[in-house]
């Protein structure tokens, strides 16, 4: 027998909400990159659902673009994130607010 | 490339495009390099032998003109240098024409303009602008060539604005002098008046003909009906009555003395203002179809004569004296083409353009003696001021004294001949009053061009102790001797009865002369009319010893000056017409123009752009404050737009 669709949407929700809520609450910025690599994951999780569900691939080369682009954000991010922490020794989001009126 | 085809005449030659161009690639090389050839006297000899290349030029296309058999009317040179405008229905070629009007005309502009550049050499000596001055020289000189080249209305219509232009170059040439600069404005600004509407005339013709050619648009002239008979030749008149300085646009031509003396001979005495003498006699096929224009052509050249000479009359300055006489003049030159036109009389015509040239002689000699006297005296220009001058400036004193007896008319000089031809056929073609105008107004030229001569030249010195006058260098008196020279025979030679060259020569344009038939007023012989004219430029100069040079004078004077001062002073300031059209024109305008400068331009125009612009800085001010720096607010504000857009979709969607 095979698990319905439904519940793997509801997954998706659940990694999406569970991202998105991390991102508002948590000010470490690495937790917050994480959260947001948990909603990423929570879409490709949906692609390849609905891709299930229709017998289609284009969901699945969406999901592989969104590896992609995610790998090469972490890099980027990570990469952002290395040289604040140099400067200020702190991972704090809510301290890097330099970039205002 | 379309060709068009000559009509009635012999193919242009290759070197008639060159006479304008000469002088406008002189003008280009002097103003472009100014700096290098600046210093020394190369930019005049650059620009006199540019002006010189265009005389050899003409000379040969006049020899080519002469030796050409045929028709008289099929006795020109005509076609198209290039094709210039082509713009769908539109096809302007850069056409031009050589016959009898336009080889005297360049005869005088090259002829005369060389004279003067040559003269301008000495003149300018000391100025530190003299490649800019020549330059403005040169482009004078050619855009007074185009003019009268061309063979459409367009082509002359480029010549005309380029000349008024030159001419408020050359008048505020010395413009940190406020009143030069002030008179160059004048000038421009007045001329535009009589351009508007010269323009209009022409295109009211491509409107009616659809062609600016003009001998096409000559030859189907007769095909206009209706009150565009009147209106296209009184237009084109008011043109002319802005460039050659009538009543009632004359006022600027006494203030554009400011410029240069060489400048006032050449364009404000010698060729530019007789560009509407030539206009009006290019076009009298117009002229000659409405009565009314041709009357007000008439009426205004006499009352112009009579009413500038009275002003010449009262003016103290040397060169004023010779502006208001140059008004007259071309007054004279009006109504003969305007008697000519009325009376279809070929002889009065040919006699405007004979007194066109022998005073393009005389006057451009006069005024280059004026100059000679203020270069002897410092720049001084009050005649009471000087006197005396034929003992220490002979040669410049002698040949005034030639271009004095010209313009009176005293015989054999050419005046004589050349007023006389107008005088004369005024009156034998029945329009006396007008030839009572122009009587007065010859006798009051002897009147004024007699206490010039005197005042200048003889009596006692007036100058003062520390002025040591010095005749000019060879340079300058050159000129005047050649122009001397010319205006002394040019008459006997051109005109001496009505089958001189002149009057031959202008035949194939304005028809062959016939005998009057209508019997005159009074009836009284030609020779008598002759006599008359005489009569009255010796009385003139009678009365003029009696008041300046005879014992006594001062006495008379004194008399008329407490009998008359009110009227005096009036006529002195031309009328006060300056001040009539400052009150009538010039405060209105500027009235205006402070309005909207200082009141809409400020309050309405800058202020909605101004309150636009605070009103956007002071509402961004407030908006800026949304950008706080802090990441999690943006992304909380990214969710909230993306669960509003979404919910707003699944709303639509159901």
């Amino acid at each position: 027998m095979s698990v319905p669709a439904e519940w793997y949407l509801l997954v998706s929700a659940l990694l999406f909400i569970t991202g998105t809520v991390g991102v508002l609450i948590r000010r470490n910025v690495i937790v917050m990159f994480m959260c947001i690599e948990l909603m990423l994951n929570a879409v490709n999780l949906t692609f390849v659902t609905f891709d299930r569900m229709m017998g289609g691939l284009a969901g699945q080369i969406a999901v592989f673009f969104v590896l992609v682009v995610a790998a090469a954000e972490v890099v980027v991010g990570l990469a952002i994130i290395v040289s604040i922490f140099r400067r200020r020794a702190s991972t704090d989001a809510d301290q890097v607010s330099l970039l205002k009126w | 490339m379309v060709r068009l085809a000559a009509q009635g005449g012999t193919e242009l030659p290759g070197y008639i495009p060159l006479i304008p161009f000469f002088p406008m690639a002189g003008a280009l090389l002097l103003l472009l390099f100014r700096r290098s050839i600046g210093r020394g006297r190369w930019a005049g000899i650059v620009a006199s032998s540019v002006i010189g290349s265009s005389f050899v030029l003409t000379l040969m296309a006049v020899g080519n003109l002469m030796t050409m058999t045929g028709a008289p009317e099929e006795r020109t040179l005509s076609g198209p240098a290039y094709e210039w405008i082509a713009a769908g229905g539109l096809n302007v070629a850069m056409t031009f024409k050589v016959d009898a009007l336009t080889a005297v005309m360049l005869l005088i502009v090259t002829g005369v303009g060389t004279l003067i550049h040559v003269y301008s050499i000495g003149y300018m000596e000391h100025d530190e602008r003299k490649a800019t001055y020549f330059g403005y020289l040169n482009l004078f000189a050619g855009s007074m060539l185009l003019l009268v080249l061309a063979n459409n209305f367009l082509v002359l219509y480029v010549g005309w604005e380029l000349v008024g232009l030159c001419s408020y170059l050359l008048i505020s040439f010395w413009y940190f002098k406020p009143e030069a600069a002030a008179a160059g404005k004048k000038a421009f600004l007045v001329n535009r008046i009589g351009d508007v509407g010269f323009l209009i005339g022409i295109l009211l013709i491509y409107a009616h003909f659809g062609t600016l050619d003009f001998d096409e648009v000559f030859a189907r002239a007769t095909e206009l009906q209706g009150a565009i008979v009147t209106a296209i030749p009184l237009l084109l008149f008011v043109g002319a009555v802005g460039k050659s300085a009538q009543v009632p646009l004359h006022v600027w031509l006494p203030d554009a003395m400011e410029g240069p003396t060489p400048v006032s001979a050449l364009i404000h005495a010698a060729t530019m203002v007789t560009a509407g003498v030539y206009m009006v006699a290019r076009t009298h096929v117009f002229f000659e179809a409405s009565h009314t224009a041709a009357l007000t052509v008439a009426t205004i050249g006499a009352v112009t004569a009579l009413f500038a000479a009275t002003v010449a009359c009262l003016q103290d300055d040397i060169k004023r004296v010779l502006a208001y006489s140059t008004i007259s003049q071309l007054g004279f030159m009006f109504l003969a083409v305007g008697v000519g036109a009325l009376s279809h009389s070929p002889v009065a015509y040919a006699a405007a353009i004979f007194h066109l040239v022998t005073h393009a002689f005389f006057k451009a000699l006069l005024f280059l003696g004026a100059g000679s006297v203020m270069h002897a005296l410092e720049g001084e220009t009050n005649m009471k001021k000087m006197g005396g001058l034929i003992k220490t400036l002979p040669r410049t004193g002698w040949t005034f004294i030639v271009g004095w007896l010209a313009i009176l008319g005293i015989p054999p000089l050419s005046g004589f001949f050349s007023k006389d031809a107008i005088l004369v056929s005024t009156y034998e073609e029945g329009w006396f009053l007008l030839w009572l105008i122009a009587s007065a107004a010859a006798l009051l030229t002897a009147f004024y061009m007699s206490r010039q001569v005197f005042l200048v030249f003889f009596g006692k010195s007036r100058s003062s102790e520390d002025v040591h006058p010095h005749e000019s260098p060879s340079i300058m008196t050159g000129p005047l001797v050649v122009l001397a020279g010319l205006a002394a025979i040019s008459g006997m030679w051109l005109g001496l009865t009505h089958a001189g060259p002149i009057f031959r020569l202008l035949e194939p344009l304005f028809g062959v002369h016939e005998e009057a038939g209508t019997e005159a007023f009074l009836g009284i012989p030609e020779a008598g009319l002759v006599m008359i004219a005489v009569a009255l430029s010796v009385l003139g100069m009678f009365l003029a010893w009696r008041l300046y040079l005879a014992r006594g004078g001062e006495e008379r004077r004194a008399a008329l000056q407490e009998r008359w001062s009110g009227l005096a002073s009036f006529v002195r300031s031309g009328y006060r017409l300056d001040a009539l059209y400052g009150a009538l024109f010039v405060w209105p305008g500027k009235t205006i123009a402070n309005v909207a400068a200082y009141a809409f331009d400020v309050r309405v125009i800058d202020g909605a752009v101004n309150g636009l612009a605070v009103s956007i800085g002071r509402s961004a001010e407030g908006v800026r404050r949304v950008q706080s720096g802090l990441v999690r607010r943006y992304v909380m504000a990214m969710l909230t737009g993306a669960v509003v857009l979404l919910a707003l979709f699944i709303a639509r969607a159901n």
